[in-house]
């Protein structure tokens, strides 16, 4: 577990991380996400000890991460891989040096059977044997990120860190990373943890996200619960909402479906039992893990407002009105 | 004047002379990339994105670096007298003229070795940090090791201005080929020497750049 309390941090006069608690748990894939500048890869980086952090705690399992302490934080980020953006393979060494590399780091010999076994299980793993002794210039973008994902394993990971690691990739390449580091989650038990600006990764694999804006958390929660009805305006305005398209005129009222609720004709029904019309100005539909869930925003006289709200309890729908 | 071009007494003394050029080349690029290699290393160490930032260390050894590399060569060749018979006993000739040479060679590829090592993806060294990389693990491993391709480059620019300056370092009775050139060539009137001498000049650093372009491609 990675227990964060109260991390403070700045460049210069900027503060980057403003009072940051958090808890990740194990086993489980939690992602940090917000728009770039947020100080979330920041955070990610204090968490194993590339940067420093100025007040609060920061523990993994109860050993608290200091930069000061080289031989104890070695230790630490033996037990940490870590992917990137760029990748950041070395550009002379193979797709199998590559892999091995961190085992030089720690003297672990690499011409043992064992070790050669390892390393070619785990670029079998990410799907890379046919290429096991090409160099990265000859790789894609998605290939090179399969590589990283097996040199971060390594060193026998309890957890693994993506620093913005779709980035750089198309949607369609995300995909298969993504699926690749839930693979990795279920079947090795690691702690995955996300840092990234992209909604889809964080809605298709993050059990639980935490949302970073200007160095402060605003939220932690669900993907679902945080992101289908945010109460907070940057979130709303990271996840570019309905507010600035509503009409003026009226009332809009914004009706959340999750779960199983989803498949009801609630707007049709409570259109002929109320005996009126609806504008639907507004509408989304999200894919969470497994789940899907959508939210509807309906746009009426302020006469017909009472009779709607009742109507929407009655059917144990949530609704909230929008201010304009 | 010889009547036809490669008469014997012409083919000795070239060839005497182009042994002088490669022996003065050879010491002095070797000697120069190990001495050259040290201070890279610290520039790169001490440089603000280095391992080690350090300002004053950066700042002073970067200016000697500067002064050495701002001395014309003919003048380092002179003041440098007292020193060179101090390290090879005498100031005239070919191994002497080694010494002059690999004491201007030592600053320019320090600051050719600096500027490979500092190419170096930033993205690749902090990866090597997240995995627990020591600084001299992160030095060798990844810096010197992901540079080697842009120093080899470095070398073959070193040898062929090192051809260049041997050629200066005749004044100082070094010999090789740019010396015949001058003293038969040129003084002598000889221009079956100068063309000669040039051909050979060329195709030697012909075969130099076509030599490290080929290392490059195969170890990049």
């Amino acid at each position: 577990m990675i227990q964060i309390t109260n991390v403070k941090k700045s460049f210069k006069n900027n503060e980057v991380l403003k009072d940051i608690s958090l808890e990740i748990n194990k086993g489980e894939i939690f992602g940090i996400i917000g728009q770039s500048g947020a100080g979330k890869s920041t955070l990610l980086r204090c968490i194993n000890g590339l940067e420093s952090y100025d007040q609060g705690t920061i523990t993994v399992d109860g050993v608290k991460v200091d930069i000061k302490d080289k031989k104890k934080l070695r230790l630490l980020q033996k037990r940490m891989g870590m992917i990137f953006q760029g990748f950041n393979l070395l550009e002379r060494l193979d797709v199998y040096q590559n892999v091995a590399l961190p085992m030089k780091f720690w003297g672990i010999p690499t011409n043992t059977p064992e070790a050669k076994e390892k390393i070619t299980r785990l670029i079998k793993l990410v799907g890379l044997e046919d290429k096991m002794h090409q160099k990265p210039r000859e790789l894609s973008g998605g290939q090179k990120q399969r590589v990283a994902i097996a040199r971060a394993l390594v060193l026998d990971p309890d957890f693994l860190l993506c620093d913005e690691a779709t980035s750089a990739l198309d949607p369609e390449i995300t995909k298969g990373i993504l699926a690749l580091l839930h693979r990795i989650n279920e079947e090795m038990g690691i702690t995955i943890i996300i840092v990234t600006h992209q909604m889809e990764v964080v809605k298709q694999i993050c059990q639980r996200v935490a949302f970073l804006s200007k160095g402060r958390m605003l939220a932690v929660g669900k993907p679902e619960q945080l992101f289908v009805w945010p109460k907070e305006k940057e979130i709303r305005d990271f996840l570019r909402e309905e507010s600035d398209k509503l009409p003026s005129s009226g009332v809009n009222l914004k009706l959340f479906f999750f779960g199983e609720g989803n498949q009801r004709p609630i707007v049709t029904q409570m259109s002929q039992e109320l005996h009126t019309d609806f504008n639907i100005c507004w509408a989304k539909l999200e894919d969470f893990r497994e789940d899907v869930y959508g939210s509807l925003v309906l746009n009426m006289d302020k006469k017909d407002l009472e009779r709607a709200c009742a109507f929407l309890d009655s059917k144990n729908v949530t609704w909230e009105i929008i201010q304009n | 004047m010889s009547g036809n071009l490669l008469n014997a007494g012409m083919t000795a003394i070239v060839m005497k002379a182009f042994n002088q050029t490669l022996y003065m080349v050879f010491w002095s690029t070797l000697f120069s990339v190990i001495l050259g290699f040290f201070p890279a290393i610290v520039l790169t160490l001490t440089a603000p994105d280095g391992l080690k930032p350090n300002k004053i260390v950066y700042e002073v050894l970067s200016f000697i670096v500067n002064v050495f590399r701002s001395f014309p060569f003919i003048i380092l060749l002179v003041i440098l007298i007292p020193f060179t018979r101090m390290v090879v006993g005498k100031s005239i000739g070919t191994t002497a003229s080694i010494v002059p040479l690999t004491v201007s060679a030592i600053p320019y590829i320090a600051r050719v070795f600096e500027t490979s090592l500092r190419e170096t993806n930033p993205g690749v060294i902090e990866a090597a940090r997240s995995f627990g990389a020591s600084n001299f693990q992160i030095l060798m491993r990844v810096y010197v090791k992901e540079s080697i391709p842009r120093m080899l480059n470095g070398v073959v620019l070193l040898v062929i201005s090192l051809i260049g300056y041997s050629a200066m370092a005749g004044t100082v009775g070094g010999g090789g080929i740019g010396d015949i050139a001058i003293r038969y060539g040129y003084q002598q009137y000889k221009t079956d020497y100068l063309i000669v001498c040039s051909v050979i000049l060329i195709a030697f650093v012909q075969l130099i750049q076509m030599l490290g372009n080929y290392m490059y491609k195969k170890m990049s």
